[in-house]
């Protein structure tokens, strides 16, 4: 079974948002929310600095806390890919999956339930990349099965600098970044 | 020298979580609240005192009633998506605290029910048969009694031990992270329950003891505190930062001034000289008790909202 | 700001609008309306056009789900977009649902300076402009009527208006943006860098950015070939002020002063000279006038250039032998918004000398020679013969080869060298993009008719006699884009979706006003459509073919000098002009000389203005999509300067310059990423147009600020980086 998982190269990444705009065009994101954001991180003094720009997003982690936590089930691993998903007839909205995850992934859609990234499971089961990564015109994120040892993501694990976030949260996310 | 910038603005999520209001400390102040109830009308029933006309077996299991209701109440309006509340009850996660909690609520009531057919008040004697007929059962099998004692202790703990366990399995929130939180919000409802019925009981023989017991339940709390905080300050460097929120930060008037202060340190003492009869019983200690146990949810649950990661 | 104060500023807002006249257009059976009204059909239907957000014109491919538009993406044939939009194209739906939108024409019905306005029908607005145009003619010439226009929307407005006969069109695309750098390497190579730029940047094997700032600049090819760069390993030499998202990707990263760059080049030809590390072969073959120029830039030392830019001799070394490593797939970039100190065409024509001298012009990896399709022009009949333009009087600037925006401006103004007496302004909101507002206000009162096209209630629609309304790019056909690139090929831009109101396209608007100005000869065709097909059976290719695929492709020819692109350069020698004879006689230094720039006085700091990837200029802003991504701008501040300031990011302040403007409240961004001696903002924001609701006084406006500015005397170029400003702190209210 696939694993899916994205590996996005900060050295091309300029931040411009693309990936943002394109979500929320291809998943209607109410105004105000981000299913996906950038963080910019700079360090040093002034002129010798080093700056990384990361598109974020919910990481799909193996072990996902707000899987775990939700008492519904609305929350769940999805058989394609082990995307993790909501599925908004079940959530109630007790935000507790939001409380769970140490990404801040998630948010309350104004309809009442936990919404977030979905690795765009609807257009990847029709073959095509989610809308942030097919939209990037840096080309840097690339998105596929983790688990194929050669799928173009893990090849570029296998071979480039990479980092996750807050590892030690013990979520295992599933998106690298590429230094 | 870090600069971090985030374009995400995500409304509850950013700059700092805030998902939950008054609603969930409320419902975890009333749970806490419940439990120590149960557990303590629970001991007196096993000790066999209904047979007394004592509040903590008569009125408490009533008021606990009332008191779980406005608890879920206060939870039910924490919801997001009400009208889906039902699909709490479709299925049980056992990897999910609030699933437990979801079910052991259900479970609380009949027990609690149970509790107060022991002694039918007189008024409601004679209006719902299938009441009486229950109520006599019980009545005919003391051990049926013990055991309903027994059921409320036990569900009591499990109650009280949920409350803080809905925190704590919330890895994300480094604040939360302890094994001591059960342990605190058990003790402390039950310090409140305690201070529940020093506070209506006019029964001199329950105040005495529960005024006892309660500085039992607060000095307890007292060395939970210490547990809960040297824990956290023993451990990683984001769970140092998380108990300064409430040790130096932001939180740290509240917690210090209104739970420790007004909350524990000073009924406390006015609750020793009055056990040792060097002051009168007033509603003060009791009051201030309640209030400072209510305090403590909201402090842990706006402070734990507010430690994060990274 | 002298005369004119802010709040008298016009506002066109739907509280505002008075006496709604029914408006209801198209009563004539002559032009038919706009594109057949699309079904609000069940599914997704995907039409191909080229956005407009900025004036890339990326391919797009829009999509439209059930009757509603739903998004954007690039069309994967689009040799620009290569199938992938920048994210203000992928937000350009936003443009199309904006709530502040134009929807009628207006009418000012009161002197200007008052706030009333009434809606009326197109018949009315046309009637209105045709009567004021008669009287200007009559009275002064038609050439005293001139047109602003910015974008390919403009082309049918203009041809009405040369058919009126007037020959003054300008836009802000040159003197405020690339014509000093256009005319530099004009002077140099004889031919512009032109849009899109023909730098082959993916190819560079080194690529030097002076200011620059790719990736925060979002011009979609130049973005995307920048990325390949970087991700091939490029070596990427920055020198900017600021710490920008290119310098992040720099190996070097130089921190220049702002105004000294013509030194670090003049240093950095230097070396290259005196190493003799330049392109030996390439500059015998195609120099002119290279031992001049080397006697001339011998003094500029890397020694010399320390104090005037703040970059060690060292660093400016080895930067140099790094270029010179590579050579000739060095690509020094021209830049495009050239319009900073007054000095840009001297700075720019020796950034084109350092090209000349790495061989890279014509070369793969340095600058290619674009090519594009035949396709001829619609055969109109002549206009009539129009006199002299009146921007650039006597040649002033000798080497203007476009208008001046601001030179109209001040026949405006002037009278001289013959009054201007109406304008037209198509998409150009001129009170943002023209230096010093106050002489834009001056020269509106002068006039006899402000007609302003525009999707918003921009700032300088405040300012219009007459509003057109126009749909928005995805509602309308336009021109076709024959564009100058790696590779030939034309694009369409049509209707994806009606417009919502009784907005129309430019295209409609011309020919009705044409025709009320009795020039309906000037419009042979019926529709847009038949003017389209016409053009494109013309040059042997389909229009229904380019309704379904949106781009067609021609066969790829030679770009590179090696690959077989002529060597040809359009100078007076006929060669690479290392050494000018034509700016000598005109009385300028033949090869650059520095000059250094006015300092900020104590306490100040230079306003130095760029570019947001979610913003294009002040036309986004209420685009509900993209502003949901940045709704304010902020000011950086030097974090050591912040902290002596007092003042930390997020506080409210502001700015107030040496004239004594003071700009709307911006929050600061206290950083390490910027120089203490400036301070940067994105511009476009600060709108003072009440009726763009969402954008309103949320940011401050760069533009605003810039009340001085330094005139290129080569071209007339409007420098605006001369100005200073204090920050004044902000009571804040939670
Ligand atoms: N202070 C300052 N001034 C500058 C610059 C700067 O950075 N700072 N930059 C300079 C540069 S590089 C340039 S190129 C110029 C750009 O200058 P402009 O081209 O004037 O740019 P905008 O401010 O975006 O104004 C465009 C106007 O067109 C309108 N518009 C948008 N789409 C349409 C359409 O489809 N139809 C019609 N009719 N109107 C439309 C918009 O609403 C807006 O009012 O500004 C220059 N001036
Ligand atoms: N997203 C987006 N992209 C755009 C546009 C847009 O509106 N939005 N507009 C497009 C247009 S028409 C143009 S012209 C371009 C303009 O974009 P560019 O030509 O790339 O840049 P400028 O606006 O000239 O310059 C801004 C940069 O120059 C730096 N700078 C300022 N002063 C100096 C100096 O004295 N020396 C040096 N070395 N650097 C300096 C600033 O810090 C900033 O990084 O952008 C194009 N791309
Ligand atoms: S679209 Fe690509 S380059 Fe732009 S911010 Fe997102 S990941 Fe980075
Ligand atoms: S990132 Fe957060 S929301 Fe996404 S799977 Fe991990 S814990 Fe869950
Ligand atoms: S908010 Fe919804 S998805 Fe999240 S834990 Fe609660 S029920 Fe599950
Ligand atoms: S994968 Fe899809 S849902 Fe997730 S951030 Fe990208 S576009 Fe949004
Ligand atoms: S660069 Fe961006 S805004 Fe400009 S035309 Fe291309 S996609 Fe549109
Ligand atoms: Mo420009």
């Amino acid at each position: 079974m696939a694993r899916f998982g994205m590996a996005i190269d900060t050295v091309r990444c300029v931040g411009c948002m693309d990936c943002v705009v394109a979500c929320k065009t291809e998943n209607s994101v109410p105004e105000g929310f981000n299913r996906d954001w950038i963080a910019t991180e700079v360090t040093g003094t002034f002129p010798t600095l080093h700056m990384e720009i990361r598109s974020e997003r919910c990481n799909h982690c193996d072990s996902p806390p707000c899987v775990h936590c939700c008492p519904t089930g609305a929350s769940h691993v999805h058989d394609v890919g082990g995307v993790v998903l909501v599925d908004y007839d079940k959530c109630i909205g007790c935000k507790a999956c939001v409380a769970s995850c140490p990404y801040g992934a998630r948010f309350i859609n104004p309809s009442g339930y936990a919404e977030k990234c979905t690795f765009c499971i609807h257009r990847v089961e029709q073959g095509l990349l989610p809308a942030c990564v097919s939209v990037c015109p840096t080309h840097c994120m690339h998105f596929g099965d983790l688990d194929d040892p050669n799928s173009e993501v893990s090849q570029l694990l296998a071979s480039r600098n990479h980092h996750s976030l807050l590892p030690e949260a013990g979520t295992k996310p599933r998106i690298f970044y590429l230094t | 020298m870090q600069e971090l910038t985030i374009t995400r603005h995500n409304e509850m999520i950013d700059p700092l979580l805030h998902i939950w209001s008054w609603q969930i400390p409320v419902y975890l102040f009333i749970g806490g609240l419940v439990a120590g109830i149960m557990i303590i009308s629970g001991y007196f029933v096993l000790q066999g005192q209904y047979k007394r006309n004592v509040f903590s077996c008569f009125y408490l299991p009533h008021i606990s009633l009332l008191l779980l209701t406005g608890g879920m109440t206060s939870l039910f309006l924490d919801l997001e998506h009400k009208l889906y509340v039902w699909r709490l009850y479709t299925t049980f996660h056992w990897t999910s605290p609030m699933s437990w909690g979801s079910w052991i609520l259900v479970i609380i009531y009949p027990v609690l029910w149970l509790n107060t057919l022991i002694r039918i008040p007189e008024r409601y004697q004679n209006k719902v048969p299938v009441f009486d007929r229950l109520s006599a059962l019980i009545n005919k099998h003391p051990v049926l009694i013990k055991n309903i004692g027994i059921l409320n202790m036990l569900l009591g703990v499990l109650l009280g031990m949920y409350t803080g366990v809905l925190l704590s399995a919330f890895g994300a929130r480094p604040l939360w992270n302890s094994a001591m939180l059960w342990m605190l919000f058990l003790v402390s409802g039950l310090s409140a329950a305690a201070a529940l019925v020093h506070l209506i009981t006019t029964d001199q023989y329950e105040r005495e003891l529960l005024a006892k017991a309660d500085n039992a339940f607060l000095t307890l709390e007292l060395f939970v505190f210490g547990g809960f905080i040297t824990g956290l300050l023993t451990s990683t460097r984001v769970h140092i930062d998380a108990v300064k929120l409430i040790l130096v930060g932001p939180y740290a008037a509240v917690f210090w001034v209104l739970v420790i202060g007004t909350g524990i340190l000073l009924p406390l003492s006015i609750q020793l000289l009055a056990v040792n009869h060097k002051v009168k019983h007033t509603p003060v200690a009791p009051l201030l008790v309640l209030a400072g146990g209510l305090m403590l949810r909201f402090v842990i649950v706006y402070a734990g909202q507010y430690s994060h990661w990274s | 700001m002298s005369a004119y104060s802010r709040r008298k500023f016009l506002k066109i807002s739907a509280a505002t609008v008075t006496a709604a006249t029914a408006a209801s257009a198209c009563t004539e059976a002559s032009a038919t309306p706009p594109a057949p009204a699309r079904r609000a059909t069940k599914g997704v239907e995907r039409v191909p056009t080229y956005c407009d957000v900025c004036f890339w014109k990326c391919g797009a491919i829009a999509s439209v789900r059930d009757g509603a538009l739903w998004k954007i993406e690039g069309n994967p044939i689009d040799p620009l977009s290569r199938g992938r939009l920048c994210p203000r194209g992928t937000g350009g739906i936003g443009a199309h649902s904006d709530p502040d939108r134009l929807k009628r024409p207006l009418i000012r019905r009161s002197d200007r300076g008052r706030e009333e306005w009434a809606e009326v029908s197109w018949d009315e607005a046309f009637a209105y402009i045709a009567k004021k145009m008669h009287t200007i003619k009559e009275t002064h010439g038609p050439e005293s009527v001139a047109m602003f226009a910015h974008g390919i929307g403009g082309n049918f407005l203009k041809h009405t208006l040369k058919a009126y006969g007037t020959p003054n069109f300008a836009a802000p695309s040159f003197a405020q943006c690339r014509g000093p750098r256009d005319v530099g390497f004009r002077m140099t190579f004889g031919e512009d860098v032109g849009s899109p730029e023909r730098t082959d940047i993916k190819n560079a094997q080194c690529l030097v950015l002076i200011g620059s700032h790719l990736g925060e600049n979002m011009h979609n090819t130049q973005v995307q070939e920048f990325a390949e760069a970087v991700g091939n390993g490029a070596t990427i030499i920055v020198a900017d002020p600021r710490f920008s998202v290119a310098a992040s990707k720099a190996k070097h990263y130089l921190p220049i002063k702002p105004g000294t760059d013509l030194a670090l080049v003049l240093a950095w030809m230097n070396v290259i000279v005196t190493e003799g590390l330049y392109d030996k072969d390439y500059v015998a073959k195609y120099g002119f006038g290279f031992d001049q120029f080397a006697a001339s830039i011998a003094a500029n030392t890397p020694e010399w250039a320390y104090p005037e830019t703040g970059i060690e001799p060292e660093v400016i070394r080895a930067t140099a032998r790094e270029m010179a490593r590579h050579k000739p797939a060095t690509l020094v970039h021209p830049g495009r918004h050239s319009a900073w100190y007054g000095d840009d065409t001297q700075r720019s024509r020796a950034v084109a000398l350092l090209n000349a001298l790495l061989g890279s012009w014509g070369r793969k990896g340095g600058f290619y020679t674009p090519v594009s399709m035949s396709v001829p022009g619609y055969p109109y009949p002549a206009y009539p013969t129009a006199p002299a333009k009146v921007d650039n009087p006597g040649g002033k600037y000798p080497f203007a080869h476009e208008a001046i925006s601001t030179g109209i401006r001040e026949a405006t103004i002037t009278g001289q060298p013959y009054p201007i007496k109406g304008w037209f302004v198509y998409a150009t909101n001129l009170i943002h993009s023209l230096p010093n507002e106050a002489e834009t206000i001056k020269a509106i009162q002068n006039l006899d008719l402000l007609v302003v096209v525009d999707v918003i209630p921009s700032e300088i629609a405040g300012w219009a006699d007459v509003v057109l309304p126009e749909s928005v790019y995805l509602e309308r056909y336009d021109d076709l884009n024959v564009e100058w690139f790696r590779e030939p090929f034309v694009a369409l831009r049509q209707p994806v979706i009606d417009s919502p109101d009784d907005q129309k396209p430019n295209w409609w608007m011309a020919k009705r006003l044409a025709e009320t100005l009795g020039l309906a000869h000037y419009y042979p065709w019926k529709n847009i459509e038949e003017y389209l097909d016409h053009r494109l059976t013309a040059a042997g290719l389909s229009f229904d073919e380019l309704k379904k695929e949106g781009i067609i492709r021609g066969a790829p020819q030679p770009i590179f000098f090696d690959d077989g692109a002529p060597s040809e350069f359009a100078t007076p020698s006929g060669k690479i002009e290392f050494f000018s004879l034509q700016l000598q006689k005109a009385g300028f230094d033949p090869v650059p000389v520095y000059h250094r720039p006015a300092e900020p006085p104590a306490g100040s700091f230079r306003l130095l203005a760029g570019r947001a990837p979610v913003h294009t200029f002040s036309r986004t802003q209420s685009n509900r999509i993209l502003s949901d991504m940045m709704d304010e701008n902020e000011v950086w501040i030097n974090a050591d300067m912040a902290r002596r300031l007092d003042v930390k990011s997020g506080d409210y302040v502001r700015l107030k310059n040496q004239d004594a403007v003071v700009s709307n409240r911006i929050r600061v961004k206290a950083t390490e990423r910027i120089r203490p001696d400036c301070v940067y903002m994105v511009h476009g924001f600060g709108h003072t147009a009440r009726g763009l609701r969402h954008a309103l006084q949320k940011g401050a406006s760069d533009a605003g600020l810039i009340t001085r500015y330094a005139t290129d005397p080569l071209m007339g170029g409007t420098g605006m980086n001369v100005n200073f400003v204090t920050i004044e702190p902000e009571v804040t209210h939670g």
